[in-house]
């Protein structure tokens, strides 16, 4: 169908938009919910349901810079006009919690420039780092036997029995459920939290791994057969070949909930990394730093998908359902 | 109309007669003995195959026809040994066979060459297999490739190639292996009617340059005629042979010979076998109900 009006376009089921308008709606993807919180923050009269204090008046308690909810100061001034003092003066602002942009992106730039304010804290990015070895390793530990297990779990139908049963079992016990078991088995520092980790991503992983292999199409292992390809030739020049960019895909999805499993696992034995910092930061009310952590992981996850996916392209370049972006 | 008045397709020329007991003189490649297949069903069993017997001779081509369901592919898979026979058995050059092997290649309908490998190392794969080394495959799979004139495709992958090449290099990958024999189960079906007649006159060139036996199935009728010196004609329920027909369209074989006396005849013969009159049942009528106004049919009404 040739229509030229682009919103018509938008409604046909799986139509590829032109480069242009895919560029563009990508980028909205992210302006709009960024425009959104900019609204918030910087029209006076949407939503702030609090007021700063800017001049105290005449109120006892009142001082710069005090945030109070809005009926609080409304009350206050309308004693004072009442009583003819002087009034207080205030704007309108939003819960601490909330912070504008401009304060979370100053945040995020004073966290790599300045140094903590207190000896025993981290820098922000000696933290993150520290949650990226975390992942990284429960995620390489996790595959190293769960991608060949799922695997051969998906061709060989004894390996399958033997495993999924029990694999299916254990991915429904709560990963952090395990917390206390793995710091009295390894101790406070990082091998429980790689433990949790590990726990959160394998099963599922396993599962993931068979199920994919199982979809490769028997018809290409017949064809093998009639070539005259025998048992581990079947396995090692048929099924991985024929599943490895499907299991990629697997991987990319198995790495981003290795992610989501990291702030639990940081809060077992000693908390550490960037889930440390943010709880830090939250308990003295530095929310523009916790948001600025937080954006910083979402960026991390974000990049490291993209650079995956690019990586994919080149290395299966007959794929054709493409590994996206 | 007046019906065509056409020969007995038993009647042979002399040039096709010869040509038949030369064949006959010929080794036998494959011998299937008494083979019956049957598979577990909700109540009992289903019988796809009954007590099927036949031989083919070397660089014969014998062709597989009968109506849908009638275990046609249940046949082939049998011979190549991706499936197990319920009872009788299958002689290769006189040894039974159990098991896939090289021995004997495959082309499928559905093409299944090897996405992630390029058209090279789809029709490398079998040599490789075989222990030959990667220098001797590659130059051996690219005489392959240019026996069916893919040479400029070499390195692409298979989803770069319309339907007509992709079977051209599953037919060069199966070749390559050096099979005794090449089972094909409706290897062009997929194909549209000039791609499938430009692969008709493909496979018989292969096949008369070549040391290769081909048990080819199909359900255009045509086809068979066109390409087999032999017709195993199966009926269905339970999948018996039918009648074993001897084309006697002579060779070598040109698509100007669909209208020969000898072809129709042959045609007619397999036409009855395959449709017989007596089987149409009422479950075949329509229930035609008219939704066009009286008088407007160009035809009188009947
Ligand atoms: N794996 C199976 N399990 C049970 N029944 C089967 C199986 N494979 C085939 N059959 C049955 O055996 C019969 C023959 O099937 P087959 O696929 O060999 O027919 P065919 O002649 O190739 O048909 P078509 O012309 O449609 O390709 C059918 O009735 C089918 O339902
Ligand atoms: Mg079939």
């Amino acid at each position: 169908m040739n229509t030229n009006k682009p919103s018509r376009k938008w409604l046909e089921p799986r139509v590829e938009l032109p480069t242009g308008q895919y560029r563009l709606i990508t980028l909205a993807s992210f302006i709009l919910p960024i425009l959104v919180w900019c609204l918030v923050s910087y029209v006076p009269f949407i939503w702030h349901p609090n007021v700063q204090v800017t001049s105290p008046g005449d109120v006892a308690y009142f001082k710069e810079g005090m945030l109070l909810k809005r009926e609080v100061f409304a009350n206050e001034l309308e004693k004072m006009t009442a009583t003819s003092k002087t009034p207080p003066e205030g704007i309108p602002a939003n819960p601490i919690y909330l912070p504008a942009p401009d304060e979370v992106v100053r945040a995020l730039y004073t966290s790599f420039t300045t140094e903590p304010q207190r000896r025993s804290e981290q820098w922000l990015h000696e933290s993150l780092w520290h949650s990226i070895t975390v992942v990284f390793t429960a995620f390489f530990l996790s595959s190293l036997i769960g991608v060949p297990l799922g695997i051969i779990c998906g061709t060989y139908a004894a390996a399958s029995r033997l495993t999924e049963p029990f694999v299916e079992f254990f991915r429904y016990l709560p990963a952090p459920a395990f917390g206390a078991l793995a710091v009295a088995i390894l101790g406070i520092h990082d091998g429980p939290k790689i433990a949790i980790i590990f726990i959160g991503t394998f099963f599922q992983q396993v599962l993931i791994i068979s199920n994919t292999t199982r979809k490769l199409d028997l018809s290409l292992l017949e064809a093998a057969l009639t070539l005259g390809a025998k048992r581990l030739q079947l396995l090692f020049k048929v099924v991985i070949p024929g599943v490895l960019p499907e299991l990629y895909r697997d991987q990319r999805i198995l790495l981003g909930w290795a992610w989501t499993y990291l702030i639990v696992a940081e809060l077992i034995g000693t908390s550490s990394g960037i889930t440390w910092f943010i709880t830090q930061q939250a308990r003295y009310k530095n929310f523009d730093n916790v948001f600025a952590a937080i954006f910083i992981i979402g960026l991390i996850g974000l990049l490291s998908d993209i650079i995956l996916a690019r990586l994919g392209k080149r290395l299966f370049p007959w794929d054709k359902s493409g590994n996206k972006a | 109309m007046k019906p065509l008045v056409l020969p007995s397709y038993l009647e042979q020329e002399p040039a096709v007669k010869s040509r038949f007991d030369a064949l006959k003189q010929r080794d036998v490649i494959l011998d299937v003995k008494s083979l019956g297949k049957t598979f577990p069903a909700k109540k009992g069993t289903v019988t796809a195959l009954k007590d099927i017997n036949f031989v083919t001779h070397r660089r014969e081509f014998v062709c597989v026809i009968g109506p849908s369901g009638c275990g046609k592919s249940t046949l082939i898979r049998i011979l190549a040994g991706l499936e197990s026979a319920s009872s009788g058995e299958v002689l290769l050059d006189g040894k039974p066979v159990s098991g896939p092997g090289p021995d004997r290649g495959m082309v499928f309908q559905g093409y299944t060459l090897f996405p992630w490998l390029t058209v090279k190392k789809n029709v490398m794969f079998g040599l490789l297999n075989q222990g030959a080394s990667v220098v001797s495959a590659e130059s051996e799979a690219m005489q392959w490739i240019d026996l069916v004139g893919l040479e400029r495709f070499a390195d692409n992958y298979p989803d770069q190639l319309s339907g007509g090449m992709k079977q051209r290099v599953a037919i060069a990958r199966a070749l390559a292996a050096k099979p005794r024999i090449l089972l094909m189960d409706e290897p062009f079906g997929a194909l549209d009617a000039q791609t499938r007649a430009k692969m008709q006159a493909y496979l018989l060139e292969i096949w008369r340059n070549i040391d290769i036996t081909i048990l080819f199935i199909t359900h255009d009728l045509d086809e068979a005629i066109y390409l087999a010196d032999r017709i195993l004609v199966l009926k269905a329920n339970p999948g018996e042979v039918h009648e074993l027909i001897e084309v006697p369209v002579p060779r070598p074989r040109s698509p100007e010979q669909f209208i020969t006396p000898e072809f129709l005849a042959t045609r007619k013969r397999l036409d009855d076998l395959i449709h017989p009159p007596s089987t149409e049942s009422e479950d075949d009528k329509l229930n035609m109900i008219r939704f066009t106004q009286a008088g407007d049919d160009i035809e009188p009404a009947e």
